[in-house]
């Protein structure tokens, strides 16, 4: 007798554990590969999983076994020419000799690199592994602990109106079959008897057995339908659970200066940046809002499209943007709502006077609403005053406010990385 | 319920399409019970389980077993199989087959029906019967309780990690499983394990094992003279095969969970030990039953020509045989060697020809079913092939045996399949499947009990060969288990060729968190 079982609606996961655990011991590799990615890759696949190599060698799982060399005996199939006491030259000077008959291993040549598929969840994962927002806090709004009801999967109680029809009676067909089963398979080995019997020669019928089993069907019918359609367990209801609205919400700034200095190169470099930011905030926070500004030397709020393809030329004036940035956080997003990101790049080219406008009004308006303000310059040669002026509002708020220099596009994720990275004394 | 027709008599096809339904797998199922009662197989009650090529994925990269301690090799070995699944390189296996009671057999929901047919014939029935007959496996596992033991083993993992840390636990595994070969006592019967039993008697084992070492360990020199004499009692008076067995026994800083990790390992490997040694007999058997089965089907008219075509396709692609010079050779395949031998057999005793009487007196026209059942019942790989290859299977797979010496300008062609190599041949053959020949042979020599407390083994070369490059890092796994000095001495002939120490000389070793110990230079 052979048991049938589906099990095709069985959890199909059962890997993940171990693939975690792998995935684990070598983060080592998996991060640094990540970290190569993002140099790479172009913006807009960031946001995408990625191929990981790790070295054959590092991964072995060692077992005790044969080297070359001693005496190697062996058999081999599908002779044609040889015949006893021939002598054979060693092919390629020894190499692909490997342990007689040691079946599974994969070792020599051929395989070097072990290489996998990482999920866009996992990559997110290692690029920003160890990373960490600057003076997270979960700013609430008072008195607005809102819920929102969420399905939770099915539960055994539950009141009449959130009844699950669909699995009630599937439960109950389940309960009905596995009930009777052995019932009716005896049925029908019951009914196959009688009408065996009943077509026999009528000379030759048994009445007393045909009477018998007639008498056992009807019997056994009877505890069949004995079985309650619907049992008090088999109902099923939808559970519904409450969950918190989280309240945290953040905003962030981008600022950039598209002025004739900017090529689209120094655009691009800058785009990653704010991309990789973008990203960033929204796995710490539910919900984040992006506001772009652009400036040459008047200042515009843009869309994302216009905010990084669109071409300006003229001079820089840096503190317009830095006005209209204060004005939007007055108009739209109060500080006692909002956690407040800045980010702003540039090649560092500013009106001469304009750059201590920029300090006084970091210094005094901007700087105590923000979470983090962080500005990369992204050019190769000698800082110039808004640089220098920047640099004194760092020393004001030195866990608030973070400056970098780039170069290149390999300088970005490193410099990012610097920017984030946790510290462990804030 | 199900299989609603009513079965008539032969003579009547199953299916026609290539579609399955449960419906069909059940009749399938019966109408091949019926012809392999009728052949004598004795099985355990099947399990047939309908399962999705992601759950096959999954069933692969756990050993085979449907459930399984986390580690990471396994996540490995699964990234392995998705990936050349996603990339075609691998059709999946159509079929697993666990050593259980019932057994169970998984059949993925992809392959057509006559896929399906063969694998339940391959592995419901071919597997099966021989799980159940031979010799190895009646003695070694034990089907009825492997799966109680897994989950016990699961759970009992699970606690460790939860208690000691992820990372101890997965230092403690990476050790077991570099050692999981010698962790299997190869003459001693073990009893049989079950998981209820294993979870009473751990405790009591606690408290014995922790007495035992105290006795080992208060071994006090009494005299200097002594300690440096080589006459003081050795311990262990006989080396030991079962490595694994004895640090878990006499380790000296091991703490209990971990000498109960260790035991499941050892436990997991001597259920797989049958296994690895009748490779060539268990596919063999199942290929061959299998085909006989199949063509009986065909015969009696349940399954029609389409079915055979497509069926004989598979079958003749999984009995191929590459020779050795083809870029696809890897290895001789234990499904042809297997299944050529069984047929063979079947021919001797069917219709013999001067030559098989003459080398097979005993079986040569005898009963083949008896025979083959004889056959499959009280032999290993090694010993079947000794017993059973016949000159004609030789001469049909055009086996010849070659002799590499490192000390040798060329390879020597030893023997080949005529009159004068059949012997040679098949004598060599049967070597390479002994398991003692193909992994190197290490024991336990000695412990210094008085001293240093180190470790020795001792390897014993076969032909002269040596160890291969991994066994420095199993070294380190071995310095892990054991905590104190261990070394490995390559003997050959009473003289040492080789020695391997962990930690190395003028090293100091250091157990790193992450990786595995690691070696630095010891201040000077």
């Amino acid at each position: 007798m052979s048991y049938i079982i589906d099990r095709r609606l069985n959890s199909k996961k059962k890997s993940t554990v171990n693939r975690q655990r792998f995935l684990r011991r070598y983060r080592a590799h998996i991060k640094k590969a990540v970290g190569n990615a993002m140099t790479q890759r172009s913006i807009t696949d960031l946001n995408k999983g990625e191929k990981i190599a790790i070295p054959t060698r590092d991964l072995s799982e060692p077992q005790f076994h044969h080297g070359q060399g001693g005496v190697n005996d062996r058999v081999l199939p599908g002779n044609k020419e040889f015949v006893q006491g021939d002598r054979i030259p060693r092919p390629g000077g020894g190499a692909g000799q490997g342990g007689a008959g040691s079946g599974a291993s994969d070792r020599g040549e051929g395989m070097d690199e072990f290489v996998f598929q990482i999920s866009q969840e996992e990559f997110l994962n290692f690029m920003f592994e160890g990373l960490e927002l600057p003076n997270m806090v979960k700013r609430k709004l008072a008195g607005n602990d809102s819920f929102h009801t969420v399905r939770a999967g099915i539960s055994e109680e539950g009141t009449p109106g959130r009844l699950n029809v669909v699995r009630s009676m599937r439960a109950a067909n389940a309960r009905r079959i596995a009930l009777t089963a052995k019932k009716r398979r005896h049925l029908k080995t019951l009914l196959a008897q009688l009408t065996e019997e009943e077509q026999k020669d009528p000379a030759l019928r048994d009445r007393n057995k045909i009477q018998a089993l007639q008498e056992e069907v009807r019997a056994l019918r009877q505890r069949i339908e004995r079985v309650p359609f619907l049992d008090d367990f088999d109902l099923k209801y939808n559970l519904l659970v409450r969950q918190p609205r989280p309240s945290s919400k953040a905003v962030m700034f981008c600022l950039m200066d598209v002025s004739g200095s900017m090529n689209q190169a120094t655009k691009d470099m800058a785009k990653r940046f704010f991309l990789l930011l973008y990203l960033f905030l929204q796995r710490n926070y539910e919900r984040t809002e992006i506001v772009f500004i652009r400036h040459h030397t008047s200042a515009k709020e843009v869309d994302e499209e216009e905010f990084f393809y669109s071409r300006e030329t003229g001079g820089t004036i840096v503190s317009s943007a830095l006005k209209l940035m204060q004005k939007v956080m007055q108009e739209r997003y109060p500080s006692s709502e909002w956690n407040i990101y800045g980010a702003q790049a540039s090649d560092g080219d500013n009106w001469n006077d304009d750059s201590s406008t920029c300090y006084q009004l970091l210094v005094n308006n901007i700087m105590p609403e923000m979470q983090y303000y962080s500005y990369i310059e992204i050019t190769p040669r000698d800082h110039q005053a808004l640089w220098h002026e920047y640099e004194g509002v760092q020393s004001l708020f030195p866990d608030h406010f973070a400056m970098e220099q780039i170069i290149d596009v390999g300088d970005i994720y490193p410099v990012f990385r610097e920017l984030f990275s946790k510290r462990v004394t804030s | 319920m199900m299989g609603g027709k009513v079965r008539e008599q032969d003579k009547q096809l199953i299916s026609t399409g290539s579609e399955w339904t449960f419906e069909l797998i059940q009749e399938y199922d019966l109408a091949i019970s019926e012809i392999a009662a009728e052949f004598g197989l004795d099985t355990y009650p099947n399990q047939i389980e309908v399962i999705s090529s992601e759950q096959m994925m999954d069933a692969y990269s756990s050993i085979g077993m449907p459930v399984g301690y986390n580690h990471w090799s396994f996540g490995k070995q699964f990234i392995t199989v998705e990936n050349n699944y996603k990339r075609g390189r691998m059709g999946l296996a159509y079929e697993i087959v666990i050593n259980s009671n019932p057994c169970i057999a998984y059949l993925m929901e992809e392959n057509t029906m006559t896929m399906q047919a063969l694998v339940i014939a391959h592995a419901c029935y071919g597997h099966n019967s021989f799980f159940k007959g031979n010799y190895l496996f009646r003695t070694w596992t034990d089907a009825s309780s492997i799966i109680d033991y897994l989950i016990f083993a699961r759970n009992f993992i699970g606690q460790c990690e939860e208690r000691y840390g992820l990372e101890a636990v997965e230092e403690l595994l990476d050790s077991c499983h570099a050692l999981m070969n010698y962790g299997v006592d190869r003459y001693k019967r073990p009893y049989p394990i079950s998981a209820e039993e294993e979870e009473r008697r751990q405790k009591e084992r606690e408290e014995y094992r922790q007495r035992q070492l105290n006795d080992l360990w208060r071994t006090i020199p009494k005299s200097e003279a002594e300690t440096g004499d080589d006459d003081a009692r050795r311990f262990p008076e006989e080396p030991h095969e079962n490595i694994l067995y004895f640090i878990e026994k006499h380790a000296p800083l091991l703490e209990n969970w971990q000498r109960e990790v260790i035991r499941i390992v050892r436990k997991l490997a001597q259920y797989f030990y049958p296994q690895r040694q009748t490779q060539v007999m268990n596919e063999g058997w199942a290929t061959f039953w299998h085909y006989t089965l199949l063509n009986e089907l065909h015969q009696r008219g349940r399954v029609s020509d389409g079915f055979m075509l497509e069926f004989l396709q598979s079958h003749t692609s999984v009995i191929y045989q590459p020779p050795y010079d083809s870029p696809h050779y890897g290895g001789i395949n234990p499904y042809a060697l297997g299944f050529a031998m069984y047929s063979d057999l079947r021919r001797i005793c069917e219709s013999p020809t001067e030559e098989d009487r003459h080398w097979f007196p005993d079986i040569a026209g005898s009963n083949w079913v008896d025979t083959l059942h004889f056959a499959m019942r009280d032999f290993k790989d090694e010993s079947f092939i000794l017993q059973f290859l016949s000159p004609k299977v030789m001469r049909d797979l055009k086996l010849f045996s070659i002799r590499d010496d490192d000390r040798q300008k060329e390879i020597e062609v030893t023997a080949i399949h005529n009159e004068e190599g059949y012997r040679a041949v098949r004598e060599q053959l049967a070597g390479q499947y002994n398991l003692g020949n193909r992994e190197p042979n290490i024991q336990v020599y000695s412990v210094n009990t008085r001293g240093d407390r180190s470790l020795t083994l001792h390897h014993f070369q076969h032909q002269r060969r040596p160890l291969g490059e991994d066994t420095q890092e199993i070294m380190r796994h071995l310095h892990r288990l054991w905590g104190f000095d261990v070394h490995l001495h390559s003997v050959n002939d009473g003289e040492i060729t080789a020695s391997f120490h962990c930690p190395e000389p003028g090293m100091k070793a250091v157990h790193g968190r992450d990786d595995d110990p690691m070696l630095i230079p010891a201040p000077i």
